[in-house]
């Protein structure tokens, strides 16, 4: 496919901006961009087209089962999108009057009171813009909660080693040192290291629960307790809510903090890797930390901007991201009480279904109820047939299908995580399944085709070790080189 | 696999020789084998402080990144410059292809010969 | 039966059967009874078009100004039709992350795109798929510039104020000293910038056009910076760049920016688009996401995500940045806007931007009371005196439909873009006469 720069061709152009109607305003010789600006000259009909090309090598949720596991690829309902494109919230500015924006700070408001009853926090900021962002906003209320004790010496995170790397690396950031801890042979916190782990130095504890193996640690009341008697703060990864909306909520589990990925569990669409929205929720007694601004009520019914008592600042300009907060509320108010719960449970049950499915033909990793995903090990194939979990994952291309996550958990050998949420129907799971049994059947008869997938592909095989040591990393113009 | 008799060997998969009175260090075959194909290294400055036992850079192959651990304790007296621009080196002859030259050397950590290391590769392996 | 879930409730019965279960509840046998919600207490679920006659109710509640002239970090710029129907299609909207680089040539793709046309308008050799918006750009351009030696860094008073509530925050967990330099008549101080410059400091963060509108000479704090062993972060408005000097030309070693102007609506603050590029030696400090270029099996050129055992992924608690998920649409929004524009289309909305502010500026000031408050060069922000309480003015424009500039204290942060026109600039004008 050509790139935009190569389909440019001098004074092409489309007619956007009319001319300017006042005098027009010359800037200082010495102020003004000499370099020429190579931006693609291009029509209007061959840029649409070049976006409808790029589209058609582009993997939506439309385009088929997309069961990424960790990544909670669930349909985005399109009325979400109608939403977010009312004028009323596009063409806002973020710095009008408050009386002005009173619609925008009741959807902050209403979303948040729905998502701390949802999660059974006392409170919620939506600031960050990602999960990640999420994370270090909540590590950095549990670092000014110790600062306001004057607890000076509290300086390290406890994560288990079966953690999704932002954990680790939110820590770093914000200022904590990283105590690993491994699993137990159940792929659950192991106590014992734990308790080991825990002491005068411990911040806090970082987890996921379910965990990144889609397993729900039956000890998790205990993990808390172990950790609160330690004088250190819990942090819930909120990365797996989709398995227990309704259930069971993270500040029932003994969770002082947490963030959401509103770009998984509800909804919004992840655009092909963000926008997505963090907020970060907490209990009453760290209120008073969150980053600035927290949206209030007062007597009368308006809602204002509010700022924390101890407030850390701010960890993004202005709000967050706003329309993807519109989204994630109108998806709340569709769905309701019972449609929140019945989300969670199926995708459980769909997990389950298709993990019972395709037991006797991959090794599940912990073979036991999953939550809404699960991880199979190919180690055993790969001895036998030599076939990895990336020609698995590969072939499964050609089928139509998105791959399952690979390689992760880090802590189990040639791993596929499959995770095929509520969206996905009886129909759906079958004939994927009976998809990755053809795919295991291939790997014993003919491996080495399996090892040249995907066939059907616009390209097969990238050479990613060339691209790492000689970076390419933005279109050469030929009077470049 | 072949690993020198004239070269020591760490339990972390580096080799080091002393030669005019440096100590040079490097990444075994075993250690390149299990890396994959690396594509970047982060390497210390010459004059830098290495520690027996410590890290002192790292590798990265396209998916992973490993620690380097200094064989010995002293500063360093050179950096190969080489092997940035050409990290393939490593993986195709690794014994050649050393990372950094030790001066003022004032301790090691415990140093394995040929045929111990093995045993320390077999293990892994 | 409410939500998205497809499967009847009988289909649902039968593969809980299928497994040996009787019921939901037994998928939760591991959950420990005393920590299960016996009840959510929200309201019950509503059709589509009740849930979209709520939201819109909530819409109607904000008010639509018809014009605009407010920016401080947020600008009201024509987003050309084809943008949004781009950036519209589903296949861009609802995919992931690009990891699976055989079915995501066209993400990948637009985002290397996105790199070149970042590099372009910057002038700087390397550009990263985006972050979250440009006060995070500006932190995160603060944690690259970080030695074991030098860890300090000089930062101008006169940058956006959200920009720099970020950076203190980012800072603080880091342990990372922020000195404030000074300003002279609203643009840096360089006699207090050479005077603060020491072996310890490992950058300089300026902002132009700052915070005020003022173009700030970041030719010169470059030198004086680089003089000095410390690298240079230039914080810009891209529009900006169409026509004044880049960061390639004032010897910046990092460029951030707030990317919203391209093709982005206001929003309400977000989603917005951090930009970064910068010199080909900061490459791998660069956070986040980037695209490259190779080839497949085939001996196709194709993209790829590289560099990846930079990023959180692989790096865990050493990575120098958490970031994972990115602003990856509003980059391709960017991208698309880019495209359209082309370059004598983005020079066009510069030119307009600053020739109204100026025209505005020049009309204002023949009123008694409006006087510019610096004398330094600005692009399409300035800052003005006020003969009357500020708030009074800002009002009275407001029932008129008119966003006035933004009061900072007694004075006015005015904006204009390629959006007014010359009709509007002289009906707010005698608005104002009318007021006073």
């Amino acid at each position: 496919m050509k790139l935009l720069f190569e389909l440019s061709k001098e004074n092409r152009k489309m007619n956007l901006i009319p001319p300017c109607d006042v005098p027009e305003y010359s800037f200082d010789e010495t102020l003004l961009r000499k370099e020429e600006l190579r931006l693609p000259q291009i029509s209007e009909v061959d840029l649409s087209r070049h976006y409808t090309r790029l589209a058609k090598q582009a993997h939506g949720v439309n385009d088929g089962f997309y069961p990424l596991g960790s990544c909670t690829m669930k349909y985005n309902p399109r009325i979400d999108e109608e939403a977010a494109a009312l004028e009323g919230f596009t063409a806002i500015h973020p710095l009008q009057p408050q009386s002005t924006l009173q619609g925008a700070l009741q959807v902050i408001y209403e979303a948040r009171e729905l998502l701390c009853e949802i999660t059974g926090m006392d409170d919620m900021t939506f600031q960050p813009a990602a999960g990640a962002h999420g994370e270090y906003t909540g590590l950095l209320l549990i670092r000014k909660y110790h600062q306001s004790r004057n607890d000076t010496k509290r300086v390290n995170i406890i994560v288990p080693d079966s953690a999704h790397g932002t954990n680790p690396a939110s820590a770093t950031m914000a200022g904590f040192k990283v105590i690993n801890v491994s699993s137990n042979e159940n792929g659950g916190v192991d106590l014992e290291a734990l308790r080991n782990a825990v002491g005068e130095d411990t911040a806090g504890l970082m987890l996921t629960n379910p965990n990144t193996l889609g397993l729900f640690d039956p000890n998790i009341l205990e993990i808390t307790r172990i950790v609160h008697e330690a004088g250190g703060l819990c942090y819930y990864d909120g990365a797996n809510m989709n398995a227990i909306m309704g259930t069971v909520r993270p500040g029932d589990m003994g969770f002082d903090c947490m963030h959401l990925n509103l770009h998984k569990t509800f909804g919004t669409p992840h655009g092909g890797g963000g926008p997505g929205s963090g907020p970060v929720g907490c209990k009453e007694f760290l209120k008073k930390f969150l980053p600035k601004y927290t949206v209030s009520k007062n007597m009368d019914g308006n809602y204002y901007l509010d700022v924390a008592e101890n407030s850390m600042g701010k960890v993004r300009s202005f709000y967050g991201n706003f329309l993807v907060v519109v989204k994630a509320l109108t998806y709340i108010k569709s769905l309701g009480k019972e449609g929140i719960k019945e989300a969670s449970c199926n995708a459980v049950l769909n997990a389950n279904y298709l993990m019972n499915k395709l037991k006797g033909y991959y090794d599940v990793a912990y073979d036991q109820i999953c939550m809404h995903e699960f991880v199979l090990s190919l180690d055993k194939m790969k001895h036998e047939t030599g076939v990895s979990a990336m020609d698995v994952a590969k072939q499964s291309l050609d089928f139509g299908i998105h791959p399952p996550t690979m390689y992760f958990p880090l802590i189990v050998h040639e791993a596929l995580m499959l995770e095929p949420t509520e969206t996905e129907s009886k129909e759906t799971l079958d004939e994927a399944a009976e998809i990755f049994i053809e795919i295991a059947r291939m790997a014993h008869e003919d491996p080495e085709y399996l090892h040249e997938a995907p066939h059907n592909c616009l390209i097969r095989r990238p050479d990613e070790v060339e691209a790492a040591r000689k970076p390419i990393l933005r279109y050469e113009f030929e009077n470049d080189q | 696999m072949n690993n020198p008799k004239e070269l020591k060997y760490t339990k972390t998969h580096e080799w080091v020789k002393e030669e005019d009175g440096l100590f040079v260090v490097g990444l075994t075959d075993f250690a390149q084998d299990a890396l994959g194909d690396i594509v970047f290294l982060n390497l210390p400055l010459v004059g830098d402080e290495v520690t027996a036992g410590e890290v002192f850079g790292d590798v990265e192959s396209v998916k992973a990144v490993s620690d380097v651990y200094s064989p010995v304790t002293g500063k360093v007296a050179a950096v190969n410059e080489e092997l940035l621009e050409n990290t393939a080196m490593i993986n195709e002859d690794c014994y050649n292809a050393w990372l950094i030259k030790v001066e003022d050397v004032t301790g090691t950590e415990e140093l394995l010969d040929a045929e111990a290391y093995e045993e320390v590769c077999a293990n892994e392996a | 039966m409410s939500g998205y879930v497809v499967n009847t409730k009988q289909e649902q019965q039968e593969m809980l059967e299928s497994i040996g279960l009787k019921s939901m509840d037994d998928l939760y046998a591991a959950v420990p009874e005393e920590a299960k919600l016996k009840e959510l207490n929200i309201p019950e679920g509503k059709s589509e078009l009740e849930v979209i006659r709520e939201m819109k109710a909530l819409a109607d509640k904000n008010v639509v100004y018809k014009h605009i002239f407010r920016g401080a970090g947020a600008y009201n710029h024509y987003i050309p039709a084809i943008v949004k129907s781009v950036t519209s299609k589903e296949e861009f909207l609802t995919s992931y992350t690009p990891y699976q680089a055989e079915i995501s040539q066209g993400i990948l793709q637009s985002i290397f795109e996105y790199q070149t046309q970042m590099c372009e308008l910057t002038g700087l050799d390397v550009s990263n798929a985006s972050v979250y918006d440009g006060a995070v750009a500006a932190a995160e351009a603060i944690m690259m510039v970080q030695e074991r030696k030098r860890s300090d860094v000089l930062v101008s008073d006169c940058i956006n104020i959200g920009t720099m509530g970020v950076i203190k925050t980012y800072c603080e967990s880091r342990n990372i000293n922020i000195i404030s330099v000074k300003s002279k008549d609203f643009a840096m101080d360089l006699d207090d910038l050479k005077e603060k410059l020491n072996e310890n400091v490992a950058g300089v963060l300026v902002q132009s056009p700052n915070f005020y509108g003022v173009i700030e000479d970041v030719e010169e704090i470059s030198k004086i910076s680089h003089d000095a062993g410390a690298k240079v972060i230039f914080s810009t408005n891209p529009i900006a760049l169409a026509l004044l000097k880049n960061a390639k030309e004032v010897d910046a070693d990092i460029c951030v920016a707030e990317g919203q102007s391209l093709g982005l609506p206001l929003s309400f603050g977000g989603p917005y688009l951090g930009i970064m590029t910068c010199k080909k030696e900061l490459m791998r400090k660069l956070p986040g996401r980037i695209v490259g270029q190779t080839k497949d099996a085939k001996g196709n050129r194709c993209f790829v995500l590289t560099l990846q055992a930079r990023e959180q992924h692989i790096r865990r608690e050493k990575a120098s940045s958490n970031i994972c998920s990115n602003e990856a649409l509003c980059a391709m929004t960017a991208s698309v806007y880019c495209a359209a524009m082309g370059p004598d289309g983005i020079r066009q909305v510069a030119k307009n931007s600053a020739s109204n502010a100026h025209y505005l500026a020049a009309e204002l000031s023949k009123i008694k009371g409006f006087e510019l408050i610096s004398n330094k060069p600005f692009f399409n922000e300035f800052y003005m005196s006020c003969p009357r309480e500020c708030r009074q003015i800002v009002q009275q424009l407001a029932e008129k439909g008119y966003l006035a500039g933004l009061p900072i204290s007694n004075n006015i942060l005015w904006c204009c873009t390629e959006m007014n026109s010359k009709a509007e600039i002289d009906e707010m004008i005698s608005i104002i006469k009318e007021a006073l």
